[in-house]
């Protein structure tokens, strides 16, 4: 006798599989991570379970590259998928196309639990800060290769202060292992290689893109850092806690390539100064001599061995001719020079700068370029780009 | 840890010794031919540390990793 409606197993895994594959398609589930594996293809297999009921989950390897944070065991998530049938197990499972920590506010709540356990560690504490150097001649930054961010960074460093070498570490700087590669980034400068300041960060995004910069792997390497960091992520309005821990917190990239060097046509106009001041006081030098050594002269000339006197005033002339020429000689090549540095600077306009919310100190009527030079009570003046504002140090 | 620079004559350097020069000219009872040599000094450091400024470019280079992990380093072009 025929018995009707004998199906192989394959043809019942495959309506099965048609079944519910279009029935269980862009779904949305709540649940607990736990069997969290990362196969070495790269994929990540996972199961997601609440109390009575479990899930196989699978996130495949292209997809996990755009995950914004670590899935651990014991996560609460949210998993968008459809379902799938592995035909050879017999199995459903969640193909996962996003996975968000549950909650608009959990990324929100871990950021402030790990800043509140940080900062009580002391890993914020000012006395931890090391101070960046005045002029760095090598620098690290950890960023992507590719990102915005790096672009920046480079353009402003070019314009103000070229005479830098740059180490580019290249990594990842948002999902799934972005914190590890920027961890190890900093290790390896510290291990490796002799440069004055790292400068870690990205462009702007949302919460989830800066995630790895509040991650507690990479805070840890920031504190850990015997060269100075400098935190440069996202936008003016972004807080991270790597910003916390380093050395200097810069608003954005840009900021950062702002606030590590010095313009360069400030420093050109300090060392201008510079020559001023010692040509100033080698020439008072020279007067005060020719002074003593006249009064000597008149008062003693009766007495005193006026042979060496007058062989001293006459090496004092000598040197007076050589400094003359020598002087003389240097104005004039400064002169060239300023020709054309008045040309480059003509094409800047320095109220620009001020206009970017930068000010310059004077201390009667000299310009106060470091904080060093100022002193308790030290009347100043603060010039901002539209009026100019009085100000005592406190 | 962060080594001694090698080279005597980063920017740094040569910025604090010209800033060291200014100071001694500026404060000290010195004697004559001292001052001279140091303003001579001062005024050549100073050449240095503005040629410096004005003729460098930015050296950018790359870190990568081999098969085995180990860094290298690999110079990057700088273009505008």
């Amino acid at each position: 006798m025929a018995i009707k409606n004998i199906l192989t197993v394959s043809e019942l895994t495959r309506r099965l599989k048609s079944l519910l594959e279009t029935s269980f398609t862009d779904l949305t589930v709540e649940g607990e991570i736990s069997n969290f594996k990362r196969h070495s293809s790269g994929h990540i297999y996972f199961t997601l379970k609440d109390g009575n009921a479990q899930l196989q989950s699978v996130l495949w390897r292209g997809r996990a590259a755009h995950l914004l944070f670590t899935p651990q065991d014991g996560m609460k998530v949210i998993a968008k998928g459809s379902i799938t049938v592995y035909e050879p197990r017999g199995q459903y499972q969640l193909d996962v196309v996003s996975l968000q920590p549950l909650g608009i506010g959990d990324l929100q709540m871990a950021f402030e639990k790990l800043k509140q356990k940080l900062s009580e560690e002391g890993l914020f504490d000012q006395e931890f800060k090391k101070s960046l150097p005045e002029y760095p001649s090598k620098i690290g930054i950890v960023t992507s290769p590719t990102g915005a961010a790096l672009q920046d960074i480079l353009n402003i460093l070019n314009r103000r202060f070229p005479a830098l070498e740059v180490l580019l570490y290249p990594v990842k700087v948002q999902g799934e292992g972005a914190a590890s590669e920027i961890a190890q980034a900093i290790k390896d400068f510290n291990k490796h290689y002799d440069v004055d300041l790292i400068i870690v960060g990205r462009g702007g995004g949302s919460l989830e893109d800066l995630w790895a910069f509040n991650e507690e792997i990479v805070a840890r390497a920031i504190f850990a850092s015997k060269i100075p960091v400098v935190s440069a992520v996202g936008h003016e309005i972004d807080f991270t806690i790597s910003d916390f821990v380093a050395d200097l917190r810069a608003p954005t990239p840009s900021a950062a390539a702002e606030l590590i060097v010095r313009d360069r046509d400030d420093i050109i106009d300090n060392i201008r100064n510079y020559c001023y001041t010692m040509e100033q006081n080698i020439r008072s030098i020279f007067d005060n001599r020719k002074e003593k050594i006249s009064s000597l002269l008149l008062s003693y000339s009766f007495n005193q061995p006026k042979d060496l006197l007058r062989q001293y005033s006459q090496r004092i002339d000598e040197l007076e001719r050589y400094l003359d020429q020598f002087v003389d000689h240097n104005i004039s090549i400064q002169n060239e020079k300023l020709t054309s540095l008045s040309k480059r600077i003509a094409s800047l306009n320095p109220k620009s700068v001020l206009q970017r919310g930068f000010t310059i100190i004077y201390r009667n009527g000299k310009i106060i370029d470091r904080a060093i030079k100022l002193h308790q009570e030290d009347d100043v003046i603060i010039k901002f780009h539209d009026d100019d504002k009085p100000a005592r140090i406190s | 840890m962060k080594k001694q620079k090698s080279d005597e004559g980063s920017f740094e350097a040569n910025m604090k010794r010209l800033e060291n020069i200014v100071e001694t000219l500026e404060s000290s009872n010195i004697p004559l031919d001292e001052s001279i040599a140091l303003y001579e000094e001062g005024i050549k450091v100073s050449k240095y540390c503005i040629d410096k400024l004005r003729s460098s470019e930015i050296k950018l280079k790359q870190l990568k990793k081999d098969i085995d992990g180990k860094l290298e380093l690999f110079d990057v072009d700088t273009e505008e």
